[in-house]
């Protein structure tokens, strides 16, 4: 396995003396996120396998091209999961993949996401040197949070080998409801049982249905059930439907129309923009269809942003995948690229384009 | 005690004239002090082995006058080291000698308390507690809890990324903002972070949390808040031996429990405490456990009962569950009442904040003993052991010749073992000055230089709170070629 670090070392090396770009590729199941990648590709699927586990410490340390399937297999053994449930979008999904795009599940809403589960990395940065930050325990606030601001950074910053995750023992009971509301009500709802001591674990609405499901003691579940309308999926059907959404299998986003994220304060209005999935009480809201320009402008209007999540290379080339950020952020972040990968090595353009 | 060598390295020439008139200028008359004594209660922070008077303090009522100081201060390149309440215990808010303190203090406005989003704005010099209160007529309360959270405020808590004793399960600061507005050094305004639950490009809300000052000037900050639990209850478990309570704390997570605090208390913190506060603490135990469960009644009653059960199975000699609300809080009175109530038995105390591995507790209770033997200090421990952060307190008289010297030798053998053990050097308190050598430890040339870079794109000139947090490379040297010389830390003999 260490001859493999090697060898990128050596590659990236070689790409910043010469100008190169290269495209860091695990699995490719979301390699259709992002602005197009650029450059040669570098294949570091093969970098795989746990490195530690030990289900009382509640962190398991994985090599990033360790499956998710694999990882969750392990977890599930010992009755512990990710609990922000990330997206797998196919068999080939790795940790490291769920690292660089940052995407996190129906589950986001109670428990955080991927970046709020990460306590430690392992990377290659673009100067061909191998860093760790971060570590496997808990708390630690030594040295600035390096290993949070590789989550979602697309592989601009450099090439994470290794990561130590937080896991949660699964809850004990589950239960999912289902009722008819129109958006506003959805929404009205959501958000006050939020503010509820509640187990609200995920919700769903699409076209006049909202779905709720419910996670942690047996206990507390049936009280819940008995505060909240709606009538009970059986098992199989809740699971299924969940991990429909998760993947985005749901008929929703079967249509072959771009697909925006809404990323919006829960208490944000209905936008009205076009036919809609709505997550996470409220703050992750899906969108097909639709102008780039007005999306993007009332998700600014809302106090939030818009992503480009499914798009043709064309749409992306005259949108943006991103919603731009502001002068000082922006230099904020051609800076941290600098800093990290200074001659331009990885993953370019595939954030901002300008970098 | 002379300022560190960390800040020696980092000096600035200033006009002080000049800059005291300048902000003069543009600030309201009582917003700048200059005279010593005005001046000397702004000199160190919780850590206050470190006193330094800063060239000027500055206490700015709103966004704007940071803003004209930061300006002012870039563009004389003169440090700037920001100031919440200093409850610090790193030093991270020990004034610079050639910089301008900027005091937070008067940025106390809650600006708004939403419970239908469940989010607080407030200004960084509001109290951490002085939110949960705000939001407790719609049942919402702001979940951090550091020990100071009566004092300690906002602007100071993400700087640090404080935690308390509900992080396990309600999570660090870091889980609990949504959004820093801020000032760059160059005075421009910022904001990391948004009202929703992201924001595009790298996350910077992230970084900015725990940055102790060395990246940014807060001016204010979006919060989540939590709906309080209908009930919470606690258990207390006293062991014959620190070994069987360590492995408690690691039954109770293999029996799937989360629980909402997890705390640790060893025989000298019981004694330090029990006739300070009368919490009613085992006085035979060697250790204590306090373990919480919140969330509906039904759900409180049948996770009480596995507890119980866990903590009986590990071989407590008793336990006891709290029967009432006022005998939860007096339970807790005891833990949270720690720290004064060993400053009541020593003329001063050092607190360490190493964090290890959970299952390596017991261990590490055993080496702080013979390294207390070898220092002849007496140390006191408290640990939040549901994420192994431990607070060992370390009890000296600065007045005794070489007593400050011992005790800072003692902790940073502990931190040491920390690092060994596969922990860190800080879970919660921050490097600030206390322990910017002891980076050392944790880091390689390569990740200290990474660290530089990083402040450099936020910071080119290295203006904010210079001297804080992470070493010079020069220092980094110093400090490795020096340890090579040293016999080996006690108990590293245990390790794998």
């Amino acid at each position: 396995m260490e001859n493999l670090i090697q060898d990128w070392c050596e590659r990236v090396r070689a790409a910043a003396s010469s100008g190169a770009s290269l495209a860091i590729r695990g699995g490719s199941s979301k390699a259709f996120y992002g602005e197009p990648e650029q450059g040669q590709a570098l294949a570091v699927g093969a970098y795989q396998g746990i490195v530690a586990y030990q289900a009382t410490e509640l962190v398991v340390t994985a090599r990033a091209g360790t499956p998710l399937s694999q990882l969750a297999a392990v977890l599930a053994a010992q009755g512990q999961w990710l609990a922000f449930e990330p997206p797998h979008f196919g068999p080939t999904a790795t940790v490291g993949g769920m690292l660089a795009t940052g995407l996190s599940g129906p589950r986001r809403q109670a428990v955080g996401a991927v970046r709020d589960f990460v306590l430690g990395v392992k990377v290659l940065n673009g100067l061909g040197e191998v860093l760790s930050f971060g570590g496997q325990v808990m708390k630690n606030v030594a040295g600035y949070d390096v290993a949070r601001l590789m989550v979602g950074s697309l592989g601009t910053l450099g090439i994470v080998l290794e990561a130590s995750l937080k896991v949660l023992p699964r809850p004990v009971m589950e239960k999912s409801l289902r009722f008819a509301v129109d958006e506003v009500s959805a929404l009205a709802s959501l958000n006050q049982w939020s503010a509820r001591p509640l187990p609200i674990s995920a919700s769903s609405w699409h076209d006049g249905v909202l779905t709720l499901r419910l996670s942690g003691a047996a206990a507390a579940v049936t009280a819940a059930q008995r505060k909240l309308p709606g009538d009970v999926l059986t098992e199989a059907e809740a699971e299924s439907f969940w991990l429909a959404v998760r993947e985005q299998k749901h008929r929703f986003f079967s249509a072959d129309e771009a697909l925006w994220r809404l990323s919006l304060p829960s208490t944000a209005p209905p936008q009205n923009l076009g036919p809609t999935l709505i997550e996470w009480g409220g703050s992750q809201r899906w969108l097909r269809g639709g102008d780039p320009a007005l999306i993007q402008a009332a998700a600014t209007q809302a106090g939030g942003h818009a992503t480009l999540f499914r798009g043709d290379e064309g749409l992306k080339q005259s949108s943006g995948v991103f919603q731009p950020l502001t002068s000082p952020l922006a230099r904020i972040h051609r800076r941290l690229k600098t800093a990290f990968d200074p001659h331009q090595v990885f993953n370019r353009g595939r954030l901002y384009r300008d970098f | 005690m002379s300022i560190s060598s960390a800040i020696e390295d980092r000096r600035f020439p200033v006009d002080r004239a000049e800059l005291s008139k300048r902000l003069r200028e543009v600030l309201p008359a009582t917003a700048v002090l200059a005279e010593e004594e005005a001046m000397r209660p702004y000199d160190c922070d919780g850590l206050t082995a470190y006193r330094q008077l800063p060239l000027l303090v500055t206490l700015p009522e709103s966004e704007a006058q940071a803003q004209a100081i930061l300006k002012i201060c870039y563009e004389r390149k003169v440090p700037v080291v920001a100031r919440g309440a200093a409850t610090g215990l790193s030093g991270g808010a020990t004034p610079h000698p050639d910089g301008v303190l900027v005091s937070l203090a008067r940025l106390k406005k809650i600006i708004s308390v939403d419970p239908v989003s469940r989010t607080a704005v407030v200004q960084p010099g509001v109290r951490n507690l002085a939110v949960s209160e705000a939001a407790a007529v719609h049942g919402l309360y702001y979940a951090p809890d550091p020990s100071s959270q009566i004092a300690c405020t906002i602007g100071g808590n993400v700087a640090e990324n404080a935690g308390g004793v509900h992080c396990l399960k309600y999570g660090l600061t870091v889980h609990n903002v949504l959004r820093v507005r801020g000032l760059t050094i160059e005075g421009e305004v910022v904001e990391f972070g948004s009202a929703a639950l992201d924001a595009p490009g790298y996350d910077l809300l992230a970084l900015i949390t725990g940055s102790e000052g060395l990246l940014a000037l807060i001016t204010e900050v979006t919060v989540k808040l939590t709906p309080k639990p209908e009930l919470a209850r606690v258990v207390i478990a006293s062991f014959d031996d620190v070994r069987k309570a360590g492995d408690a704390v690691a039954s109770i997570i293999a029996a799937g429990i989360i629980p909402a605090g997890l705390e640790m208390m060893d025989k000298k913190a019981i004694h330090a405490v029990e006739p300070y506060v009368n919490a009613g603490y085992d006085l035979q135990a060697e250790a204590i456990l306090l373990c919480e469960s919140d969330g509906t009644p039904e759900e409180v009653a049948e996770e009480i009962a596995r507890m119980t059960a866990v903590l009986e199975h590990s071989g407590a000699a008793g336990v006891r569950v709290s029967a009432s609300e006022a005998e939860r809080l007096k339970f807790w009175a005891g833990r949270k009442a720690a720290f004064p109530a060993v400053g009541r038995m020593t003329p001063d105390y050092l607190c360490m904040d190493g964090t290890i591995p959970r299952r390596r507790l017991a261990e590490m209770l055993t080496a702080i003993n013979g390294l207390s033997d070898k220092y002849g200090l007496r140390c006191a421990n408290v640990f939040h052991a549901g994420d192994g952060n431990l607070h060992p307190l370390i009890m000296y008289d600065a007045n005794q010749a070489g007593e400050f010297e011992r005790a800072a030798a003692f902790g940073a053998e502990i931190l040491e073992l920390s690092v060994r053990f596969g922990g860190t050097i800080t879970g919660e308190h921050g490097v600030g000055l206390e322990k910017i050598l002891l980076m050392a430890e944790q880091f390689s040339e390569a990740e200290i230089a990474a660290f530089h870079r990083l402040k450099s794109a936020f910071d080119e000139h290295g203006l904010l709170n210079p001297g804080k947090g992470v070493p010079t490379l020069a220092r980094c040297r110093e400090y490795t070629q020096t340890r090579a010389g040293m016999p080996a830390p006690i108990a590293s003999h245990a390790l794998p």
